[in-house]
């Protein structure tokens, strides 16, 4: 962004400052359209899809295909909305969960490598910042909760907080492998060492077995990490109402809304860069003929899609059962595959 | 609740001087406008975090005094408020009522025979209406525990069902076909032969619903060992239905006590084993509902294959239905359980009383019993399994 500013000549006698400022803030606003963008077309995927699953057809009527244009409506719909907040809420907390919410999705995109020129910045501690960022969403979630004052919010705050925490373990346990493999956090590295075609992509031989593993378990973890089916407990319409964000309205629960989606494509697209080989397509002769944010996308989008499917099939887990799932299973066993596999490359090298 | 004051110690103190910490039951109104109550039953809940502490059901909020209407209306006229108990399945409610009103002037002096060609056709059309009601507990039971997509596969065979009752009546809930004497009107032919084809095609997704549901193993995970009603609270409870059935009491009144025609059928009465879990369980009692639908159509396909040609759909009735003095107590066996009417007549052409036994009305006092102690997941998990309606418990 910065040298297709300099380029243009139109900072040549203005300070330094200047051109950064402009060069951060039209990044920053591509991305956040973008973002936005791409957040409702999964609405609406998921919608025409639990409608196909359902027998029946979902959105059919707005932008004349298939409801194209359905969810940009809705989005619409929810800008013009009034504001409304419970007069006892905690208007602070109130305020900031949305933003937090919604930052965190929003961070995490800063560092996915749509392809090797296509990443906003090039971390050599991208894994970790993308877990760091997914963070901040737990706080958004229980500042909701909280500063709603309605006590079906505050349980689903709870549940999400408890859940996505623990779940944060074995979802970073999962990638550590393939990051003792690449010896490196930055998303680049790891994704170019999957570039020999699709037997070198870490879930099946570039990580013979161990990756296949770990790629189940990351899968797993992320379900519950953005808080989908069948862990969707901080939500759970027929328990909690709606959970964390029942007292929301217009543009604030849009932003719930569009974090959660954005989480979703977030979650993917980490899965495709450690495991899936990235913008890679698997075969090293077309590779280089393909665009490689395209096949990036692709990828991602099949594991939204995967998502979406498993919502509208399965029932969910009770809370405590969620609990069980991480603690007693995902977590040993990634932990025990974590050693074996450190023993075997000191062992083997 | 007496106890719901006990206060549940959940901190553990950290080292001996520590002070135990304050902690105190969270009071919770779930409902009246709550997904999974079902309707507008309000529970007063009392919890420990993700603990019931307690559970105290209040209802009235869909009270139409109906019990009351009944006495300043004719026998014939009752027949649409009864309607109006168990809207899931008006067809049965119906039934009872002209089947109590019949027994009534049985009991009186004043008998009153019903064809036999009317008996079949409340036989076809009273099992249909129990698939239509339990396909309604199957779906929205999965919506409880989080499977959204049952509910639209249910919702499109019961909408198969409620075509045939438009042929057959006009309405498409709230019915009134049923009579006292037999039925209003015949059934065409082209309702019979969509009834032939429903019962063909039904079982197939009977099937497809248990690979769907019943054998999922999260949907197994989640109900079973949840909310068990043993043999003896179901029946100190007056439990009845797939309830009583569920918790291993082997009770149908269609069997045991049998009425109308269902003696002339071969059907089986489902009840809960403990097959995944406990005796009694959410799943057995979900599980008697999905074996009942399968006896339901074998009821009706026998019932189409005895079907005569032709005859009369209603009984010579009086032009003004005035029963001699008198009173009797008749129930029959309604999808959510026994439903039945205590009809007092005064001799005049209105009852002097007509007290209803609603199935889901009994059905929902066991939740105060096992309420408590389970998790709110389990909660809804159980209050779905009950399957109320609260049309029903209000009256």
């Amino acid at each position: 962004m910065r040298q297709i500013f300099e380029s243009t000549g139109l900072f040549a006698g203005l300070p330094e400052w200047t051109l950064v400022g402009a060069a951060s803030l039209s990044f920053g606003l591509s991305l956040f359209g973008g973002l936005a963008l791409a957040a409702l077309f999964f609405v609406w995927l998921e919608r025409k899809v639990a409608g196909y699953i359902q027998s029946r057809y979902g959105p059919m009527y707005v932008g004349r295909y298939h409801g194209a244009l359905q969810t940009i409506a809705d989005a619409l719909k929810l800008l013009r909305k009034e504001d409304i907040w419970p007069t006892e809420a905690d208007k602070f907390l109130w305020r900031l969960a949305p933003i937090l919410v919604f930052t965190g999705a929003f961070l995490s995109f800063v560092v996915l490598p749509f392809g090797p020129n296509w990443v906003g910045a090039d971390m050599d501690i991208g894994l970790l910042y993308l877990f760091a960022t997914s963070g901040l969403v737990v706080m958004g979630i229980l500042a909701a909760g909280w500063g709603s004052n309605n006590k079906w919010s505050l349980y689903g705050a709870m549940r999400g907080a408890a859940q996505v925490v623990s779940y944060e373990i074995p979802l970073g346990l999962a990638v550590l492998p393939v990051v003792m493999a690449t010896g490196s956090l930055n998303l680049i590295e790891i994704v170019e060492r999957q570039g020999g075609g699709i037997w070198t992509w870490n879930v099946f031989g570039g990580l013979p077995l161990v990756g296949a593993i770990t790629f189940v378990v990351y899968l797993i973890s992320s379900l519950a990490e953005v808080n989908r089916t069948p862990f969707d407990l901080p939500e759970t319409e027929s328990e909690l109402v709606s959970g964390y964000n029942t007292e929301y309205t217009g543009m604030k629960f849009a932003f719930f809304f569009l974090g959660e989606y954005a989480e979703m494509f977030v979650v993917s697209a980490i899965a495709v860069t450690v495991f899936l080989g990235g913008w890679y397509i698997g075969i090293p002769a077309v590779d280089a003929f393909m665009p490689a944010p395209l096949v990036f996308i692709v990828k991602s989008v099949f594991l939204v899609f995967v998502q979406i499917w498993l919502r509208w099939t399965l029932p969910r887990l009770r809370v405590d059962q969620l609990m069980h799932v991480c603690w007693k299973v995902l977590i040993p066993a990634t932990l025990a595959l974590l050693m074996i596999y450190g023993l075997a490359r000191v062992i083997v090298g | 609740m007496s106890d719901s004051n006990v206060r549940f110690e959940t901190a553990t103190p950290i080292g001996d001087r520590a002070k135990p910490i304050k902690s105190e039951l969270l009071h919770i109104n779930m409902g009246p406008q709550h997904p999974s109550t079902h309707g507008v039953l309000r529970l007063f809940i009392t919890t420990d975090g993700e603990m019931v502490h307690s559970v105290t059901p209040y209802i009235g909020y869909l009270h139409r005094c109906a019990e009351k209407i009944a006495e300043g209306n004719t026998y014939h006229q009752y027949v649409i408020y009864t309607d109006r108990m168990d809207y899931l399945a008006a067809m049965n409610c119906n039934w009872g009522w002209c089947y109590a009103v019949e027994k009534l002037m049985e009991s009186t002096g004043i008998g009153v025979e019903v064809p036999e060609y009317a008996e079949y056709v409340r036989v076809i059309i009273g099992e249909l209406n129990r698939i239509a009601s339990h396909l309604i507990a199957f779906g929205t039971y999965g919506l409880d525990v989080g499977a959204l997509t049952p509910f639209f596969y249910a919702m499109r065979e019961r909408e198969a069902i409620l075509n045939i009752f438009e042929k057959v009546c006009g309405a498409r809930l709230m019915y009134s076909y049923y009579d006292i004497g037999g039925v209003k009107w015949d059934i065409p032919p082209d309702a019979i032969e969509e009834i032939e084809l429903f019962v063909k095609l039904f079982p197939k997704k009977l099937d497809e619903y248990n690979r769907l549901l019943t054998e999922n193993k999260i949907f197994v995970e989640r109900t079973a060992n949840v909310g068990v009603v043993d043999r003896d609270t179901a029946i100190d409870y007056g439990c009845t239905g797939p309830v009583l059935r569920g918790a291993g009491v082997d009770w149908d009144l269609r069997r045991d006590e049998t009425y109308s025609i269902y003696d002339r059928f071969d059907f089986d009465v489902p009840v809960g084993t403990g097959a995944v879990g406990t005796l009694g369980d959410c799943w057995d009692r979900y599980w008697v509902r999905m074996e009942e639908m399968a006896q339901s159509v074998r009821i009706i396909e026998q019932a189409l294959a005895q079907l005569p040609s032709d005859g009369e759909v209603m009984a010579k009735m009086p032009r003004t239905l005035k029963i001699p003095p008198g009173e009797i107590f008749v129930r029959t066996e309604a999808p959510k359980g026994e439903m039945g009417f205590h009809v007092i007549s005064d001799g005049g052409p209105e009852p002097f009383r007509a007290k209803t036994r609603s199935p889901a009305f009994h059905n929902l006092h066991v939740i105060e019993k096992i309420g408590p102690g389970q998790m709110i997941s389990d909660l809804c998990a159980t209050i779905g399994s009950l399957d109320l309606v609260l049309g029903e418990i209000d009256r």
